[in-house]
């Protein structure tokens, strides 16, 4: 491959590919913008059954066309053909729904299939009728961006500009009826009017992507880009936008690459972008990714060991005294490891890593012993444990028994600011409070 | 205008009946709740408290009879309602935050197409703030304790500013604090003349919250100031044979008369 094709068409320079490419990322884009909300409504699937319930539309819309003497090919007769059927095919799910006790998955995998099955037998009857030809029609299956002609640009660019601007205008609509419709509809808004609306925007995009994409590939245009976004943010306006960013990404990317290589389907080569972009947004997502997630687990398990270690410590420093003032003095391996529960190479592993923070110290004897700011830290840390637990004792009704154990758990998620609070509440800022329970 | 409802009663419920797939679910309930009172609904599981509150406000057909608020279908009274529905009914993963989901509850007053503005955020504010939480207003709501997200639930509905609260198990599943903080939340509206009607579960409280009480197993068995419908007579209609119900029973009656 010619390094120079390749800029040129990724930059659309290239004069024929450059209205394809700005096609299909706009579609993808716009994509990316509705099906967050479809996503955000757990209405997927009823995205798929539409589209696959398009195909009989087209078929019987190229025969009728044909019929009448007109071209049977014109995108905007197929188009409403696929519209049509389509809509017929939500409404069927819906039907099914509320007349039967089907469950949603049940209805709409019988709707789809049903739909589908019936569009290929029509396809195929319709390649019989004499005088037209009707080779090309299956790029609506699998999408082909070879067929596409300067007026059906027009036609999807214009229906794209339109959806778009009104899935903006009712977005306050739209976030209120995907989280609590019942409070929509007691609240007074039209939520089957909005449900017909966000259907209708979805309906849509899926037509005038069928085109460039097929039928059974627009499902993951319209689902992937907003599950990808989830990954990166816990904010709509911000899972928005670059669910939006990815959408236009995978259709630039998709449509640049097939366009290179003729004999590759633009509808999977998009597909494929975009689930790469969701594969790297599921590993390094900030929000919720799983390297993220497993990193912060890491840190907060590192925390909690340095916590058990610095609390066994002080509290067998305590045991071994009777009087106050608390002396730092050095204390056996032996005891530390019978003191409480370790796992197996987890104390050496912790000592270690406290000894690296200078936290603790070890004699030429072999003891152990804390370092002052070990020793300080301790005592906060064991002071912020009692007071958790005589919080929940006389708060949240748990015997004093069973304390230790969640005490264990929340207390590193603790701030300087509840502590604060747990001293006012118990009215017991004294830095020496004794455990509520034998240690 | 119906006689036995006049239209002084901020809810008056007549006959009404709802069946799913035919079979019902509430049969001919009939009762008037008075202005001013906090009200509790109370019965078993699967007695039809949350349906009786959809059918209320048509978010459930009704198969006959209808409810009226002063006086009027509730179509025509939105404005005097606020509605908080079960905390479980919402999916809380959703990605928005607590301030957010509350200031929904200025949607309806600005209308088709408008987005919120800084008043409408500080309503939101505002209402986190009474109920305690307004240091969490920038929280993801599933960053939420389950009852951080009843107060989230309990602040919307304050921004509505409504004449009648509808809430359904607003007590269900939340700690004690939460407990405590709602229902002084609720005495506070209460005290400023509102209706508060509450789906509530927990027999052990019903005296000491509520001064009107509703007592329902699929009909209304009984209806009126609390005093005189909780009575072991009326609890033993509403629970009927469930023996291990018994004990909660006893224990709740012991709390009648309790500050």
């Amino acid at each position: 491959m010619d390094l120079e094709i390749l800029r040129e068409t990724l930059l659309l320079e290239q004069h024929n590919t450059r209205i394809v490419v700005i096609s299909v990322a706009l579609l993808g884009g716009t994509a990316g913008l509705i099906g967050s909300f479809l996503l955000l409504r757990k209405q997927s699937l009823l995205g798929d059954a539409l589209s696959h319930a398009t195909l009989p539309g087209i078929g019987i819309a190229f025969a009728l066309m044909s019929a009448m003497g007109l071209s049977g090919k014109s995108l905007p007769g197929l188009l409403t053909g696929a519209t049509i059927t389509g809509l017929i095919g939500v409404l069927l799910v819906l039907a099914i729904r509320r007349s039967t006790r089907l469950k949603d998955d049940a209805a709409m995998g019988i709707v789809l299939s049903v739909f589908f099955g019936l569009g290929v037998a029509i396809l195929n009857m319709v390649q019989k009728i004499p005088g037209q030809s009707s080779a090309g029609l299956d790029s609506f299956i699998y999408g082909s961006t070879a067929s596409m002609v300067w007026s059906d640009f027009c036609l999807i660019i214009v229906t794209l500009l339109v959806t778009s601007v009104m899935t903006i205008l009712i977005l306050k609509e739209l976030t209120l009826l995907c989280f609590d419709p019942d409070f929509a509809s007691v609240d007074g808004w039209p939520t089957l009017r909005l449900d017909v609306i966000l259907m209708g925007l979805v309906t849509a995009v899926t037509v005038v992507g069928l085109q460039a994409v097929g039928l059974i590939l627009i499902i993951a245009f319209l689902i992937t880009p907003p599950t990808a976004a989830r990954f990166w943010t816990d904010d709509l306006k911000k899972l928005l936008w670059i669910s939006t960013m990815i959408g236009a990404v995978s259709g630039w990317l998709g449509a640049s690459i097939s366009a290179l290589y003729s004999n590759l389907p633009a509808g999977a080569i998009i597909v494929i972008s975009a689930s790469f972009i969701f594969l790297v947004s599921m590993i390094f997502g900030r929000a919720r990714g799983v390297l993220p997630r497993y990193l912060r687990h890491l840190k907060l398990q590192k925390k909690v060991g340095r916590q058990h270690l610095l609390r066994s410590t002080f509290e067998i420093l305590e045991n071994t005294q009777s009087e106050a003032p608390l002396k730092n003095i050095p204390i056996s391996m032996e005891l530390l490891r019978k003191h409480r529960y370790w796992s197996k190479g987890e104390l050496p592993r912790l000592i270690r890593q406290a000894r690296a923070e200078d936290h603790i110290e070890r004699q030429p004897s072999g003891e152990l012993r804390l370092s002052e700011s070990g020793f300080g830290e301790a005592s906060r840390i064991t002071r912020n444990h009692r007071l958790w637990e005589m919080y929940l004792i006389k708060h949240a009704d748990i015997a004093p028994s069973h304390v230790d154990r969640d005490a264990d758990m929340v207390e590193h998620l603790l701030g300087a600011e509840i502590v604060h609070q747990l001293e006012a509440e118990l009215e017991l800022a004294k830095s020496d409070i004794k455990s509520p329970h034998a240690i | 205008m119906r006689p036995e409802h006049p239209p002084e009663f901020p809810l008056a419920v007549h006959d009404l009946t709802v069946a799913y797939h035919r079979k019902p679910v509430l049969w001919d309930v009939d009762l008037n709740i008075p202005d001013g009172s906090l009200a509790g609904i109370v019965g078993p599981n699967g007695a039809g408290k949350s349906t009786l509150l959809k059918a209320c406000l048509d978010l459930i057909p009704a198969t006959s009879g209808e409810a009226l608020i002063y006086g009027k279908p509730y179509a025509e009274q939105r404005d005097l309602i606020a509605y908080v529905p079960q905390r479980e009914s919402v999916d809380w993963d959703f990605p928005v935050s607590a301030q957010d989901v509350v200031a929904m509850g200025t949607y309806r007053k600005l209308g088709w197409f408008k987005r919120i503005g800084t008043t409408q955020k500080k309503q939101a504010l505002a209402a986190l703030e009474q109920v305690g939480i307004g240091h969490l207003a920038n929280r993801q709501i599933s960053q939420l304790s389950g009852g951080q997200q009843q107060r989230v639930f309990l602040a919307r509905a304050l921004v509505q500013d409504a004449q009648i609260y509808f809430m359904d198990e607003p007590f269900a599943a939340v700690d004690a604090a939460t407990e405590q903080a709602i229902i002084e939340l609720l005495q506070s509206l209460n005290a400023r003349g509102k209706t508060v009607l509450c789906v509530h579960h927990d027999l052990a409280t019903v005296s000491r919250y509520f001064d009107h009480l509703v007592l329902l197993n699929m009909r209304v068995v009984a209806s009126g100031p609390t005093p005189e419908t909780f009575t072991r007579e009326n609890l033993q209609k509403t629970y009927g044979g469930k023996l291990n119900l018994l004990d909660d029973v006893a224990q709740a009656l012991k709390n009648v008369g309790r500050p």
